[in-house]
């Protein structure tokens, strides 16, 4: 028998079902994913490892003003919305790019924010992906409203809602896993811990032995998983969401993982870190891992290879084709959308501009 | 049509609960609006009739109440939350400005937030510290934001079924001075539209501009000077955003003067917003510089000071004094 603490706490060390060495790991409670969905996790990989790197040289070429990579932690990224239904809903982070795509929306429309040309691209409706959060851990508090909607519904959706570490210090974090706890609401909390919030490290932000330590408090249930293994990353987090889709609660998931690339391209990481602290993250490559795993199985094949590669390709090429010409805006589109009937102060403002621009025109 | 003798607060909990009647998406929730009925009753009896999933109490937190609101309205609800106190709400600024008043825009219409943030507000109740403050001007001055008052009991009902009808987010300022008057009223009576003042007197010698608790003061004002032989004009504003330029603009420049009345702080305010407006669009009908009647640039005070913060007739009197008669 164990008390009800002991089943809100995490394992006492992140799960992993294959460990760095790309050997599997037995689990007393998870066991390793079907080899179609390692195989089909491997393909999301390599395409979301492409994304990000391509982004990235995309804001060199000046075609992005910035790119908050995700590089080293694509196993997160696509664990996330690999373990959804259709009906389910995703709410990204910043740094969530991959994990957009990865559920289905346009590369393109995923990068509008930060091509600059609208604040939010896509439509959040077509893929249930809410707009990606720029202030941390406020889309929590949104995440727990609409799984509590379609808990009144009868729907039988989850919301997987994406937090970073620092996100987890701020008062919405607190206040949503309140909520969700209190309202039975299906939310699982995924914490890609990735040890830094811009410059200031984990151990500057948190005191809790593990941020999924701070689920207990509320009564929900906390566990922590290896975020570079993408196994793990599956068993856990499908355990997690098929428990709240069961009528269990809300579940905290923290996933250990590395930020190995700078915040942003703006962002001087020398200033704050060693390259002796990242090196090591290398060897953890998650894409690594899992490649070694599946040669080992011998599930690696050349077809397989060969259409990972295509997809890594095709998504490469959409960006670059996507958004190399320079996008085009309407100035009238700033007054267009406040409000669904626009005001009439709105209206003489638009007005404005537009008699300003047709005299610069003339 | 039956006229029948309600309190405000009654008018809004009758609006409510014919709301959640008409719309099985409606649904309320805060802080003790359950079983209490709310500090100020305004959801009474509300769990009683429509069960916990309709009107609930939520755990302390008004950016978890706010931010869930904007997810239940993410997802088919009309969800309709109340603030306890005016200051009560500032926990929940973040979310106010950063989603409800920029969801829309952000997603280029595509996620429309029909919610009401319902916030009782104002001095005149000798509160303490925090139950006494004016906060429309920090929400008017958000866009994105639909921004309402009701002065009367009948505007109490007909504007709150209309913000829970409304597409967007609004923000509810009730009076809560006002919350006890009673008023005979119809309450099956149409009330003129969101965005929309009203004229509640007619006076061809100068304009009161007032909204919310301060409108009854303007009234009130208005009858005295008529009794000294002044004739004035009170417009309610009903709306502080949108902003009728027209019907205030219209009663300015028939009468050529105007003492704006608001409750609030003066400085950067919804009232100096008024005077710029009057100003810019109505200079050359105005025979004198627009006046204000405000609190004073301090925090509310204390119970037994109150009375020194809130606008009054006899402020509001010396403000049309002052409106340069000998020189016309």
């Amino acid at each position: 028998m164990t008390t009800v603490e002991e089943q809100l706490l995490p394992s006492a060390e992140p799960v992993c079902l294959i460990g760095q060495n790309g050997l599997p790991h037995e689990h007393p409670s998870y066991e390793l994913p079907t080899k179609e969905a390692l195989l089909d996790g491997y393909t999301e990989l390599i395409r979301g490892r492409r994304f990000n790197d391509q982004a990235s040289a995309l804001v060199r070429q000046g075609r992005l003003a910035v790119y908050p990579s995700s590089h080293g932690q694509e196993a997160c990224q696509v664990a996330a919305t690999m373990v959804l239904k259709e009906g389910d809903w995703l709410f990204p982070t910043y740094r969530d790019s991959v994990s957009i795509v990865s559920r289905g929306v346009d590369p393109i429309e995923t990068l509008t924010l930060l091509r600059g040309d609208w604040h939010s691209g896509y439509d959040p409706y077509a893929h249930k992906v809410a707009p990606q959060s720029t202030p941390l851990a406020t889309q929590l508090p949104h995440a727990v409203g609409v799984a509590h909607a379609a808990r009144l519904k009868g729907e039988d959706t989850v919301v997987m809602a994406l937090v970073g570490d620092g996100g987890t210090s701020e008062g919405d974090f607190h206040e949503a896993l309140n909520f969700a706890a209190v309202f039975h609401a299906p939310v699982v909390f995924f914490v890609q811990n990735n040890e830094y919030a811009i410059s200031v490290p984990l151990a500057k932000q948190s005191a809790a032995p593990s941020l999924a330590h701070k689920g207990i408090g509320y009564g929900v249930p906390g566990e922590r998983v290896d975020g570079n293994d993408l196994a793990g990353l599956l068993a856990v987090l499908q355990n997690a969401v098929d428990k709240a889709r069961n009528g269990e609660g809300p579940q905290l998931v923290e996933a250990h993982t590395y930020r190995v690339q700078a915040h942003t391209n703006a962002d001087d990481a020398t200033r704050y870190r060693q390259d002796d602290e990242v090196t090591p993250w290398l060897d953890r490559d998650p894409i690594q891992r899992l490649t070694t795993y599946l040669e080992q199985q011998d599930w690696l094949d050349d077809q397989t290879r060969e259409r990972a590669e295509a997809k890594a390709v095709e998504v490469a090429g959409q960006l670059r084709d996507g958004l190399m010409p320079e996008p085009e805006v309407d100035p009238a589109d700033l007054f267009k959308h406040l409000y669904a009937e626009e005001t009439q102060q709105l209206r003489e403002q638009a007005a404005f501009l537009r008699d300003e621009l047709a005299r610069e025109e003339a | 049509m039956t006229h029948t003798k309600i309190s405000m607060a009654q008018a809004l909990n009758q609006a409510l609960r014919d709301a959640m009647h008409a719309d099985d998406t409606v649904v309320m929730f805060g802080e003790d609006v359950g079983a209490l009925g709310g500090v100020f009753r305004i959801t009474d009896g509300l769990t009683a009739e429509f069960g916990e999933n309709r009107c609930f109490d939520t755990p302390l937190a008004e950016a978890g109440i706010v931010g869930m609101a904007v997810g239940m309205a993410m997802n088919g609800m009309r969800p309709v939350v109340e603030m306890q106190f005016d200051a009560f709400g500032y926990p929940a600024f973040e979310q106010v400005v950063s989603h409800v008043a920029k969801m829309r825009n952000r997603t280029r219409g595509r996620v429309q937030l029909p919610m009401v943030i319902r916030i009782p507000y104002g001095g005149g109740i000798g509160g303490v510290e925090h139950h006494s403050d004016s906060s429309e001007s920090y929400f008017a001055h958000t866009p994105g934001l639909t921004v309402v008052t009701p002065a009367t009991v009948a505007d109490a009902y007909g504007l709150l079924r209309k913000a829970i009808e409304f597409p967007d987010p609004v923000v509810f300022m009730e009076p809560k001075k006002l919350y006890w008057a009673k008023e005979e009223v119809d309450l099956a009576e149409d009330q003129p539209g969101i965005g929309k003042a009203v004229v509640r007197r007619e006076g061809a010698d100068a304009t009161l501009i007032a909204y919310g608790p301060a409108l009854p003061v303007a009234l009130e004002a208005a009858e005295v000077a008529a009794a000294e032989g002044r004739q004035l004009t009170v417009v309610d504003l009903r709306s502080v955003v949108p902003f009728d330029d027209e019907t205030v603009c219209a009663a300015v420049r028939r009468t050529g003067r105007a003492v704006v009345v608001a409750e609030a702080s003066g400085f950067a305010s919804v009232s100096s917003e008024i005077v710029a407006r009057v100003t810019e669009k109505c200079f050359h009908s105005l025979a004198a510089p627009v006046r204000r009647v405000t609190a004073f640039d301090i925090p509310f005070p204390p119970p037994k000071l109150e009375k020194y913060q809130l606008p009054s007739v006899d402020r509001i009197l010396d403000a049309v004094d002052d409106l340069q008669w000998e020189d016309s």
